[in-house]
């Protein structure tokens, strides 16, 4: 994958050639070795994981991934591909072929054949769970060659080595994190970096090559957008700016037309590769770079006069067609009404959009914004050496380093919308902190170099090396014209920034000799501070992978389906009531019993337990997922209407007032109300609230005591302590002794985290009325409250 | 100890036929407990009694208050119907109270309630967890001072000739019941809401509820047609109550009495009463009335195996085979509104099916264009006959990838451009490259 060239560089040109080609060969050598040891780093940085816990596929998508990449295994890939689950989103069932992204699944689904046709008896859980580590290995690779192309071996080099500890890529690929991100981030830097191939070669071989990396990114995830966009302007800067060149052209023509097709092979995008706004840009940049081909190829072959003449003709003509198809566009997606964007893209585009009409967007976690504190906590020192990277880009500017410093940018600002996109940035803050560390540790052992007695041959090359970066303004208006007159082959397109920088800086040392010698001595830091310097770099350094390495083994390595805690003595708890209600399940109800439990927990069950459920992680429902919301917030009876007519014979609920384990029910319980709500207008989420409060105490208002979510969370709560402390919440509860009509309970795990709760039949007989009178005319009139309050009816 | 697991292999294999108990096999009731005041009331009720046994029944008599009493011995029900002609009874004898009766009813045994104005609380709030209320003033007897019993004394007319009967043939016989039925006692209500009781005997619209002999001071709670004299209840398990507000009722004393109404000049030899008990228990005690349903199922037209999955828009066929219960055998049961649904929240496909006049229902239809996870759901509910409920889950998938169709007439201008492009962009290739 990552055949490391032969690494050139600035001062090794100047040496004999005899000697240079020994050293690039040993230095060939030396950066395939550590490419080699960064892919070991970034493997089994990540196999904290199963070394501290077990080898299991941890939280819950990877779940359903597992399941899905189980029944690949076993059915094959057209049974995949028509693959229509009954077993989730009961009863409208899920075209699991036509709704997933196949990238991740088909890749471990091949690894596990291939690697069970060599007869390496690995079972599926095995591949899943070492996919992500792996292909963690095969993205530090694809850094080094993305930076290699924008800034030399060295800066590619220590990107690479960024990029296979940076905690923020970590937390979504450690051993078991079996997820579509493991695969996606490979196949985005991948694809960047054969752009930047095809740019700096103009070749259409990486052209085609890029077509296909972008299918696989395609495939793979939701995040390929950020490619379709990202390319376009990154063409549109270089359009505007005056870079537009045939390389430009042949990086991405092809690129819209091959991957648009290649995209609508993959049954989740389909059309989508051509309605959706998402890809409008594309298209849009596609017309925008022909009409440019076109007047740079009719500037050639006309007089400078005539050219003048047609371009007023066409302007004019064309800002007239332009205006009318321009409204007709705007016509087209106003008449919808998101605009033609997703949800999740007009949330990325307004940040409030979600908060504002989408619940079921803003309840997930990762979809917050991030805080300070966890840009430090996932990028940690690259925080600090990303704009460094960006002033190293300008020095020169090209094409490639431009997309650096355009990527970087826009996945500042994703990353800023949502803690989950984090992980987009990754990789551009490590090359752009790759580029900031190269040319750091260039500039300072340069100058170290040029200073120490002995070795100080040639001082030139220090004063040169300076003078790149003194003289960059000056060299800012000629590289910007320079990409034109640049010869096509490929060697010398590589070559080219460095060659052309050091004429340049020749010319001008050469030619204006006083102010530059001035500058030579301004620039040249001294011994000492450079060797400080150097030493707190490697300091940095230090920090950085000592940082990497306590994030991956205590923040990152947990499996979110075992728990553990130290208890004062430093004795070790585990809590597993997951898997124990999981496997309750799956060995004491029927297989098509359906059990309902808040989305959060579908993929899980539907994987671990086997059993039915009605929502999972894949919210491709909100109706169906506002009526649980709407029953777990209704009154006891009401919610056993809803579950009964939805065959509902199991309800899960997760609580973790007994042990503080903070991500239980009861928190999540405003969003099911909101969702809810949002479909169902009879819930109203002030109801729950005492004065703007969340609580669960006394002062809780009655609906919040009442709904079925608190009574299935504390039922015979306040005997483990018999008060009813939670300790989540810190509280008593409000309701501590009260009986359930419709549910009865059937299983509590160890730690009570995971209560599942039966519902109970219709009663037998109906009571009559006299005595308890009010009681038992609530319990008469059950059909008309049907009639009335189930959203089905 | 091979032989002793032969032993009670055998031994449990033969468990169903030693026990002659009400099974889905054999609906009808054999062993019946009589819970009585007094033993005297044996004699009395004689007819009623004898009728029962003819029938085939085992009646063991007790009185309400033995000390002995108990309807299941380790966890197995000793009797499949509970006959309590213990009206004042004030607490029952033995292991039995309130509970237990409901138990008894809600694994899916059959009861009979007689009360009259002695009517103890016990007795009132065993009828009230069966859905009917009596009247709660004490000593309230139904009163009908327009269609009472013509007797030869000129009593307080709470002797009433009911003729509202339910017109239900399941119920109570094909043979119409033509004598007014005689009855003496209180006066009871059902819940209107309460789709599982019904009214077997009703009182006529002059009737009210009060003391016969004190001087009404304020309106009777209970007036008119909302009265019920004798109720059946049919619990959503099948076990089937009736309640009735008169043991004179099942005396032989009314069952012999001649009836003539008030008011009307039809005189008749015999009450009513003993054709009304007999088919009314003949119904109770599942001689008649119940239905047996299964076999659920289903194949794609043209096959023979049941499939695990339908695609959109298969044709298929659905078969289910419905028995009524003869009293000895299982019979067909020939109705024609039966209906099947093909449902998934909301019934996409309802059938009526047909019927072959031996039990199998059939029918044919095409699976609706929407995917999900369906059901066959037979729920049949008929007046009188035990409810059907009975369902049967198959998912329905899309289209594969392979079953669509290949080639769309309309659009042959869309291939046929494309292969020009292809053509001419080949040729231009070839043009711009060699001819220079």
């Amino acid at each position: 994958m990552a055949s490391p060239e032969s690494a050139v560089n600035g001062p090794t040109m100047t040496a004999g050639a005899a000697s240079k080609s020994l050293r690039n060969a040993f230095g060939g050598v030396i950066a395939f070795i550590i490419l080699v040891l960064i892919g070991v780093l970034a493997f089994s940085i990540r196999l904290f994981s199963v070394i501290k816990y077990e080898s299991v596929i941890h939280e819950f998508d990877p779940y359903f991934n597992y399941r899905v990449t189980q029944f690949l295994s076993k059915n094959g890939i057209y049974d995949f591909w028509n693959w229509f689950d009954d077993r989730t989103w009961y009863p409208l069932g899920r075209v699991i072929g036509g709704t997933v992204y196949p990238g991740l699944t088909l890749t471990a689904g091949t690894i596990w054949k291939v690697v069970n046709s060599l007869n390496i008896p690995l079972s599926v859980e095995t591949v899943c769970v070492f996919t992500a580590p792996i292909f963690s290995a095969f993205a530090s690779w694809a850094a080094y060659l993305l930076t290699k192309e924008v800034k030399g071996p060295g800066a590619g080099l220590t990107a690479a080595a960024l990029l296979a500890m940076v905690p923020s890529y970590i937390s979504r690929s450690v051993a078991g994190s079996y997820d579509n991100e493991a695969v996606a981030i490979f196949a985005l830097v991948f694809t960047f970096y054969l752009y930047i191939k095809t740019l700096n070669t103009g070749s259409l071989f990486y052209a085609t090559l890029n077509a296909l990396a972008y299918f696989y990114m395609v495939c793979s995830w939701g995040g390929y957008t950020f490619i379709i966009n990202l390319i376009p302007m990154h063409v549109l800067l270089c359009i505007v700016t005056g870079r537009y060149s045939s390389r430009l052209y042949i990086a991405y023509a092809p690129l819209v037309v091959l991957g648009t097709l290649l995209a609508s092979l993959v049954p989740v995008v389909g059309f989508n590769a051509v309605l959706t706004s998402e890809h409008f840009a594309s298209f849009l940049v596609f017309i925008i770079i022909h009409v440019v081909a076109l007047a740079y190829y009719i500037k050639g072959i006309l007089s400078p006069k005539m050219f003048k003449v047609a371009v007023t003709l066409v302007v004019s003509a064309g800002l007239a067609v332009c205006c009318a198809v321009i409204a007709i566009l705007i016509a087209v997606v106003a008449s919808s009404p998101t605009k033609g964007w997703s949800g999740r893209s007009l949330t990325l585009l307004d940040p409030t959009y979600a908060s504002k009409y989408i619940p079921i967007i803003a309840s997930v976690s990762e979809h917050q914004p991030p805080t300070w504190p966890s840009y430090f906590m996932d990028i940690n020192v690259l925080a600090f050496l990303v704009p460094a990277g960006i002033i190293a880009c300008f020095m020169p500017l090209t094409d490639s380093s431009s997309f650096v410093i355009l990527y970087i940018v826009t996945s500042v600002y994703f990353s800023g919308v949502m803690v989950r996109l984090m992980l987009v940035l990754a990789p551009a803050a490590c090359i752009l902190s790759g580029i900031a560390l190269s040319e750091a540790f260039n500039v300072l052992t340069r100058s170290i170099k040029f200073q120490l007695p002995g070795i100080a041959g040639n001082p030139s090359i220090a004063v040169r090396m300076w003078c790149i970066m003194s003289t960059s303004k000056e060299n800012g208006s000629s590289t910007v014209v320079a990409p034109n007159d640049i010869p096509k082959t490929e060697e010398a397109a590589k070559e080219k920034p460095a060659k052309k920088n050091r004429k340049k800086e020749k010319e001008n040392v050469e030619k204006k000799p006083t102010p530059s010698k001035t500058e030579k001595r301004l620039l040249v830091l001294p011994l000492e501070a450079s060797v400080i310097a150097v030493l707190l770099l490697v300091l940095l350094g230090a920090f950085y992978v000592v940082h990497c390495v306590w994030a991956a083994a205590e923040a990152y390595s947990a499996p979110s389906i075992v728990l553990t805690s130290h208890s004062n003595d430093g004795g070790l708890h585990v809590f597993d009531d997951f898997r124990e209600a999981y496997s309750w399940l799956s060995h004491n109800t029927d297989v098509d019993d359906k059990v309902a439990s808040w989305w959060d927990y579908g993929y899980q069950t539907t994987a671990m337990a086997n059993r039915t459920v009605l929502v999972d992680n894949n919210t491709w429902n909100n109706t169906h997922i506002a009526t649980v919301g709407t029953a777990m917030s209704s009154p006891e009876k009401q919610a056993w209407e809803i579950f009964h007519s939805l065959d509902v014979k199991y309800v899960l609920v997760v609580f973790g007032g007994v042990v503080g384990y903070p991500s239980d029910d009861i928190n999540k319980f405003l969003w099911m109300v909101r969702i809810g709500g949002g479909v169902f207008p009879h819930i109203k989420e002030p109801d729950y609230l005492r004065d703007g409060q969340y609580r669960i105490d006394a002062q809780a208002t009655p609906t919040m005591l009442n709904c079925l979510m608190y009574k299935l969370s504390y039922f015979r709560f306040v005997e483990t302590d018999g008060k009813g402390f939670d300790r989540v919440r810190r509280t008593e509860i409000g309701k501590k002794h009260f009986k359930l009509t419709h549910f009865e309970e059937v299983f509590t795990t160890h730690h009570w985290m995971v209560r599942i709760y039966k519902l109970k039949p219709q009663r037998n007989r109906i009571r009559g009325k006299t005595k308890k009178s009010k009681s038992s005319r609530s319990v008469s009139s059950k059909r008309d409250v049907r009639g009335k309050r189930n959203p089905w009816h | 100890m091979a032989k002793l697991a032969i032993f009670f292999a055998l031994t449990l294999s033969f468990l169903p036929f030693l026990s002659h108990s009400f099974s889905p096999d054999t609906p009808t009731d054999r062993r019946i407990l009589v819970l009585l005041d007094d033993f005297s009331l044996k004699s009395s009720h004689s007819i009623f009694f004898t009728s029962l046994k003819s029938r085939g029944f085992d009646l063991e008599f007790k009185l309400a208050d033995d000390p002995k009493l108990a309807l299941q011995r380790y966890g197995q029900y000793l009797y499949d119907g509970l006959v309590l002609f213990a009206p004042s009874v004030e607490r029952f004898g033995g292991a039995l109270d309130v509970a237990a009766v409901l138990d008894f009813v809600d694994s899916g045994h059959d009861l009979i309630v007689a009360a009259d104005t002695t009517a103890s609380d016990l007795i009132k709030s065993v009828a009230t967890e069966c859905g009917v209320d009596f009247d709660e003033e004490p000593s309230a007897m139904v009163i009908d001072h327009q269609n009472y019993a013509v007797s030869d004394v000129d009593g307080d007319h709470t002797l009433i000739a009911a003729d509202e009967l339910i017109n239900s043939d399941v119920i109570l016989g094909k043979t119409k019941i033509e004598a007014p039925v005689l009855f003496k006692g209180i006066a009871h209500s059902l819940n209107a809401a309460n789709t599982l009781a019904l009214k077997v005997l009703s009182a006529s619209p002059s009737a009210y509820s009060a003391h016969p002999t004190a001087k009404l001071s304020s309106p009777p709670s209970l007036t008119g047609s909302a009265i019920s004299l004798v109720s059946v209840v049919q619990a959503r398990n099948n076990a089937r109550i009736m309640i009735s507000g008169s043991l004179d009722l099942f005396s032989n004393r009314y069952m012999k009495s001649s009836v003539q109404k008030a008011g009307s000049p039809s005189k008749y030899e015999k009450s009513g009463n003993e054709q009304f008990v007999t088919e009314l228990s003949k119904w109770l005690f599942h001689e008649r009335g119940h239905l047996k349903a299964g076999n659920l199922r289903h194949v794609k037209v043209g096959e023979t195996n049941e499939p695990a999955m339908y695609r959109i828009k298969d044709d298929l066929e659905f078969y289910v085979d419905i028995y009524e219960w003869s009293g000895n055998s299982w019979e067909p049961y020939v109705a024609d509104d039966v209906q099947v649904q093909f449902y998934m929240m909301s019934p996409y496909v309802l059938k009526t099916l047909s019927t072959d006049k031996k039990g199998l229902y059939h029918t044919s239809f095409k699976v609706p264009d929407v995917y999900g996870v369906f059901q066959f759901k037979v729920e049949y509910q008929k007046l009188g006959y035990t409810s059907l409920s009975l369902s049967k889950q198959i998912p329905v998938r899309p289209f594969r990838h392979n079953e669509y169709e290949r080639f769309i007439t309309t659009a042959f201008p869309y291939y046929g451009a494309s292969f020009t492009t292809m053509a001419g962009f080949f040729i231009f290739s070839v043009v711009y490259l060699y001819n220079k």
